[in-house]
């Protein structure tokens, strides 16, 4: 297991070993600062509270430099916490650096980030309706979302539309997470994670990098 | 905006020195084939039409004709399958695209010869 916090850097193509032309991502991950260590005794769980990129020293605020102070550490300004089960150990003491190292051994990775906001969205972009056809006497509604249930088609809610009905509304800037991305190639001096594949997000943003838990990493 | 991040990730998959060759230019290109598990060099040879793209997406365009067929390959510069390109016959052009030539047939795909240095490099 392992987790580190990133910023996504952007997009480009290389040539893996093969001579393959890979699409992928390049994301600059720490190093980031063991801020706090929870356990189950303190606050219910076990997680490890990781900070990343340093806040502008005229920007801290009194309660965060507090906070970091506890880990001999400066402001941070993208703070998020790596969940550990009831029985892990914690890996790294109180104000301990993670870097790129800690991924030499992984192989797919997931990552999770704010997606880009798409605005307010129809049913045809935002859940992936078919939409009408374009001709055949289709008269104003092409990407119309169709029926949406009848006069008196209660379900169970008396006349009402049935809850979770999918429709048109606000889309993105959510958190979101792409999974088993291949791990290309890790930058130690510059601290990058290149990676396979899109993630979430706009180039610059905050993202979180965690070794994949679903795919095994051989 | 390309960052300097960015780049110092694609300058690793860039050739440390292309090959030399002219829009116009008669070259064999010598690229890797995979067969199975057989790898072996296949040489296309063909006037270069044009060349585009900047950095990892620089390609360049090969035609020439099969019988009465053009046929036309696009190979990345960078690409490690592209594996050498050999001018050998340079062609005397006017323009960097060189696109009228698809609508010519027969002797008319030749171009005339231009007598440079750089054609005998390596």
């Amino acid at each position: 297991m392992a987790m580190l916090l990133g910023k996504k850097i952007g997009m480009t193509q290389i040539y893996d070993e093969s001579g393959k032309m890979v699409t992928v991502t390049v994301i600059q991950a720490g190093p980031c600062k063991v801020m706090q260590i929870k356990t189950p005794e303190t606050d219910g769980y076990s997680a490890l509270q990781l900070g990343f990129d340093d806040v502008k020293a005229s920007r801290i605020k009194k309660p965060a430099e507090g906070h970091a102070k506890k880990a001999q550490a400066s402001a941070k300004k993208f703070i998020r916490e790596w969940r550990l089960g009831a029985k892990d150990e914690p890996q790294y003491a109180l104000g301990d650096e993670v870097n790129v190292e800690a991924f030499s051994e992984i192989k797919f990775v997931d990552v999770s980030g704010i997606s880009k906001g798409k605005g307010y969205a129809g049913v045809m972009k935002r859940h992936g309706f078919g939409g009408f056809p374009g001709s055949h006497g289709t008269e104003r509604k092409h990407r119309a979302g169709g029926s949406i249930g009848s006069h008196a088609s209660d379900r169970g809610h008396g006349g009402n539309l049935k809850k979770g009905k999918r429709m048109g509304g606000r889309m993105g800037g959510t958190r979101v997470t792409t999974k088993h991305h291949r791990l290309v190639s890790i930058d130690a001096e510059q601290n990058l994670l290149v990676i396979k594949g899109a993630i979430p997000g706009p180039s610059g943003s905050y993202v979180e990098i965690f070794s994949s838990r679903t795919r095994p990493q051989s | 905006m390309k960052t300097k991040i960015l780049e110092s990730v694609e300058n690793k998959s860039l050739r440390e020195k292309t090959p030399y060759f002219e829009i116009g230019d008669t070259v064999d290109v010598h690229c890797k084939i995979q067969e199975g598990d057989k790898t072996r060099t296949q040489i296309f040879t063909g006037t270069v039409i044009g060349r585009k793209g900047r950095g990892m997406n620089e390609s360049f365009t090969v035609r020439r004709m099969v019988g009465n067929e053009g046929v036309e390959r696009v190979f990345p510069v960078n690409s490690p399958n592209v594996l050498d390109v050999r001018s050998i016959r340079s062609g005397k052009t006017r323009r960097a695209k060189l696109f009228f030539l698809r609508k010519r047939v027969g002797k008319g795909v030749r171009l005339a010869q231009r007598h440079s240095s750089h054609t005998v490099t390596k």
